[in-house]
């Protein structure tokens, strides 16, 4: 059973300190949902669990293993997805989440690819470039993304701005089917989301 | 809508060198070849601005034949300078660099595929172009060869070299002017070898040791840039 498990980060940009002693938990088929207003180092936070970022103090554990240690063991089930999407606009939708799948070296297949796509509503867009497609429609390559890697962990950066109602519904699947696989996420956001967190980190102003 | 299910197999995914590398050379390729363009401009900068020097200096054949392989090495040094500040900032600013730093990759082993993209697309058509500038100057056949030959070899020194700054611009405000002052001096010793190489040719002596000195700084830099630009690059994430 996958865990993961964040103790004691705390981090601060400059003289502002923007959070400190912060801990979670989650297990297998749960997720922790990150709150707080703008500004509050959600997105920081994230960044440090992740490794992305360089935490003052705290450490992250992956199956009871420093992440800071087994750093590409982590990686190799971690799915990260910031507020920056990645998508490269010259790339078509398809060719996207082709590139975002194989850096993570996971092989599928042509029709599991289509399949997905015509899941979250791309399907007749999938050879447009990137750039031709809305705000939306380029989340939705990001929620195709979360349909296909079989990653454990999700982390994830406000995954439902710029989605509709249908798009967020469709996140709120996903989100469960992973849970159900015994997938687990750590998720800022400022929505509520279907399935309930397990957990809830509260981020001061 | 039906959301299949999908077993949950994180942990397999392989890490490696050469698939990281792989995976970044193919992106990057295709990313050129969708936009031809950006690479014809560097072989279009190289031939204008190699052309423009007969005209501006005169067309005395003793002095072109002189001055000929210089010229042309500075034009690829400016030609495959051109191209290096959206090596990683594109990436930078869409958050592809982020998902590449966070792939189990490491992350030598992808900026290696980007750099080795970026020479595919500027220091080759370069390199294989530069006989043909080397005629316009009257440069006899085996200077030709010993030019073209000493280009190979410096030219993904430059692209290594290059990227490394790129890496160490890499968000700083007015980073293409930053670059251009980190990255043209650590050229020079690049320039004196290449354009030696070349000139020992056309005086009868040897080119060897300025080509042995050309492979053995593309040698170093095969591996002492990829950690470098590593760690460039964290610290831009940071």
């Amino acid at each position: 059973m996958n865990r993961l498990e964040a103790r004691a980060l705390g981090c601060s940009r400059g003289p502002a300190r923007l959070f400190r002693d912060v801990s979670f938990e989650a297990r297998a088929g749960e997720w922790v949902a990150l709150r707080g207003p703008n500004g509050s180092g959600k997105t920081t936070l994230l960044r440090c669990a992740a490794g992305l970022a360089h935490a003052d103090a705290g450490e992250t554990f992956w199956n009871g293993v420093s992440t800071a240690r087994e750093r590409e063991a982590f990686r190799a089930c971690l799915l990260y997805a910031g507020h920056l999407p990645g998508i490269k606009d010259d790339f078509s939708a398809e060719e996207n989440l082709q590139a975002a799948l194989g850096l993570r070296g996971v092989a599928v297949e042509g029709a599991a690819l289509r399949s997905a796509l015509e899941t979250v509503g791309l399907a007749a867009r999938r050879r447009l470039p990137a750039r031709r497609l809305s705000a939306g429609q380029r989340r939705r390559i990001g929620l195709a993304r979360l349909a296909l890697d079989p990653a454990p962990l999700w982390m994830l950066d406000e995954p439902l701005t710029a989605l509709d109602d249908e798009g967020q519904a469709l996140f709120g699947r996903l989100l469960a089917r992973h849970l159900g696989c015994g997938g687990l996420a750590v998720i800022s956001t400022h929505h509520a989301l279907t399935p309930a967190p397990a957990r809830e980190v509260r981020l001061g102003p | 809508m039906n959301v299949a299910a999908a077993p949950l197999a994180g942990a397999g995914v392989r890490a490696s060198f050469t698939g990281g590398f792989a995976w970044a050379f193919a992106r990057d390729v295709r990313l050129a070849l969708r936009h031809p363009g950006e690479t014809m401009l560097v072989i279009a900068f190289f031939v204008l601005v190699a052309s423009l020097f007969p005209l501006g200096i005169g067309a005395e054949p003793q002095l072109l034949q002189r001055i000929g392989a210089g010229v042309i090495w500075v034009c690829a040094l400016l030609a495959a300078f051109l191209s290096l500040p959206a090596l990683f900032a594109g990436d930078h600013a869409d958050g592809s660099l982020e998902q590449m730093a966070l792939s189990p990759h490491p992350v030598s082993a992808w900026a290696s595929g980007k750099i080795a993209a970026h020479w595919v697309a500027s220091g080759l058509p370069l390199t294989v172009l530069s006989p043909l500038l080397g005629l316009q100057y009257g440069l006899t056949p085996d200077t030709l060869v010993v030019l073209a030959a000493a280009l190979a070899l410096g030219t993904p020194v430059l692209s290594l070299l290059g990227a490394a700054c790129a890496a160490l611009t890499l968000g700083a405000r007015g980073g293409g002017m930053l670059l251009a002052l980190i990255a043209l001096p650590l050229f020079v010793p690049i320039l004196v070898f290449g354009a030696g190489a070349a000139e020992a040719q056309a005086a009868g002596l040897a080119a060897t040791p300025h080509l042995s000195i050309l492979a053995a700084g593309l040698l170093v830099a095969l591996f002492a840039v990829p950690p470098a630009v590593a760690l460039a690059i964290r610290i831009a994430l940071e």
